[in-house]
């Protein structure tokens, strides 16, 4: 079995065609790269001044990662200008959604009380389930919640938080995020503390961390 | 045939989705406002200005054997490029947007120009004609998610336009408000396609009928 010239030149068209594409992606990831970082973390910026009570400081650059039963939890830590907490926020994921899971934002107050929450990525129903992006008086409903003082459940089944019309399924889901992110506020608090205090005796490394001085 | 003639085929005769119904998938998925119509257009008309460039500058070169994979690659890097340059630079509709993007790969439309346009074309022409088909693309695009804000929820283009008070109708939001659009908007089309050509055929028999005149006088 020979191979003729016609195979070696449709081998070879294809090799050159796949090289220019692979150098052409090469080179867009590289001009990319550093922008959409910038533009995630701008993202995530935004997402965290909405539930992270007022700061001083950049929840990302103080960031604490926490183990939990094999999951990995970004904390973003809200101080004032002493370096006194203020607030804490992570995302939660609520796997039971109506078309599955949802990302949520829940920020927390230092008292451990709900500060807000925002979804920040979900595939609900467009006009069912979306209402937990664009209703804000839904979402203001968590504002100020404790883990005991509230029935974590929607008003259908007996509980504080209000169904949407043809849509308990979503909210329902969400509900029961929050109140396990509220969980993990209880059970990871005096870990976080500790570990705070810790990233405030670290020394100084830019001017701009100078500000936070050490937990109380 | 000419630059105009080509134009006029791409954006209207021989409209992707008007006339081939071609690249249903973008069409139903993201039409639910007019902006994410727009902005998927805009993404195509990228794509397809790449490919059908590229693919008429390397005609005659590539073997006919191995045409179509070769043109799928192009295309995928185009579209891989147009995604990442839409996350890092427009980030807040990438967000919106980007399920849909890699799609476009597989969009029929642009495979199509490629192989029926592009590796049989000039440069010149094979851009012109991207430049066509995709303005056609957009403005389906376009008009589809513009009927369905506006009916939907009383916006176009994010601004209320039958006021606040305007119930929501699901009906246009969900996917069979897309097919149920698109059915309308296809019989109105029809339907000027059909005025067009009754004017084009009575302007005939006119022409005709005076030329009859002339000899006979």
């Amino acid at each position: 079995m020979g191979i003729d010239r016609d195979q070696i030149r449709m081998v070879f068209a294809l090799f050159v065609v796949a090289i220019v594409a692979v150098t052409l992606l090469g080179l867009t990831d590289i001009v990319t790269r550093e922008p959409i970082a910038q533009a995630q973390r701008q993202a995530l910026h935004r997402a965290l001044a909405q539930v992270l009570p007022t700061h001083s400081n950049d929840p990302q650059d103080d960031v604490l990662t926490v183990e939990k039963s094999g999951q990995v939890v970004q904390v973003y830590p809200a101080k004032d200008k002493l370096g006194n907490l203020t607030g804490l926020a992570w995302e939660v994921v609520a796997p039971d959604g109506y078309a599955g899971s949802i990302k949520i934002l829940t920020g927390f107050r230092a008292d451990g009380r709900l500060h807000a929450i925002r979804v920040t990525n979900h595939k609900e129903t467009p006009g069912l389930g979306d209402w937990i992006v664009k209703d804000n008086q839904w979402l203001d409903s968590f504002v100020g919640r404790g883990l005991h003082d509230t029935d974590w459940r929607v008003k259908k089944y007996g509980g504080d938080f209000d169904q949407f019309t043809g849509a308990t399924i979503t909210p329902n889901a969400v509900v029961n995020a929050v109140k396990k992110s509220l969980e993990f506020f209880n059970e990871q608090h005096q870990l976080i503390l500790g570990r705070l205090a810790e990233q405030n005796q670290l020394p100084v490394t830019g001017a701009d961390k100078s500000s936070h001085g050490v937990a109380k | 045939m000419t630059k105009s003639g080509i134009f006029a085929d791409g954006f209207w005769h021989n409209n992707a989705i008007f006339a081939q119904l071609l690249g249903m998938c973008p069409l139903l998925g993201v039409t639910t406002s007019a902006e994410n119509g727009f902005w998927m257009g805009a993404a195509t008309l990228l794509v397809l200005l790449g490919s059908n460039l590229v693919v008429s500058m390397v005609r005659g070169v590539i073997p006919k054997n191995v045409r179509i994979p070769a043109y799928i690659t192009i295309i995928a890097a185009f579209v891989t490029v147009v995604g990442m340059a839409m996350n890092a630079w427009m980030h807040e509709m990438y967000m919106i947007l980007g399920l849909f993007i890699p799609l476009i790969v597989v969009n029929c439309a642009i495979l199509g120009r490629a192989e029926a346009f592009a590796s049989k074309n000039s440069v010149v022409d094979s851009v012109v004609d991207a430049l066509a088909v995709s303005a056609g693309f957009t403005f389906a695009l376009v008009l589809l998610g513009g009927v369905r804000e506006l009916f939907g929820q009383g916006e176009l283009f994010g601004f209320a336009v039958f006021g606040e008070s305007y119930p929501d109708v699901l009906m246009f939001i969900l996917p069979p408000g897309a097919f149920i659009a698109l059915g309308f908007i296809l019989a109105g089309v029809n339907l000027i396609n059909r005025k067009l050509q009754a004017r084009a055929a009575r302007q005939k028999a006119a022409a005709i009928a005076e030329e009859a005149v002339e000899v006979t006088s």
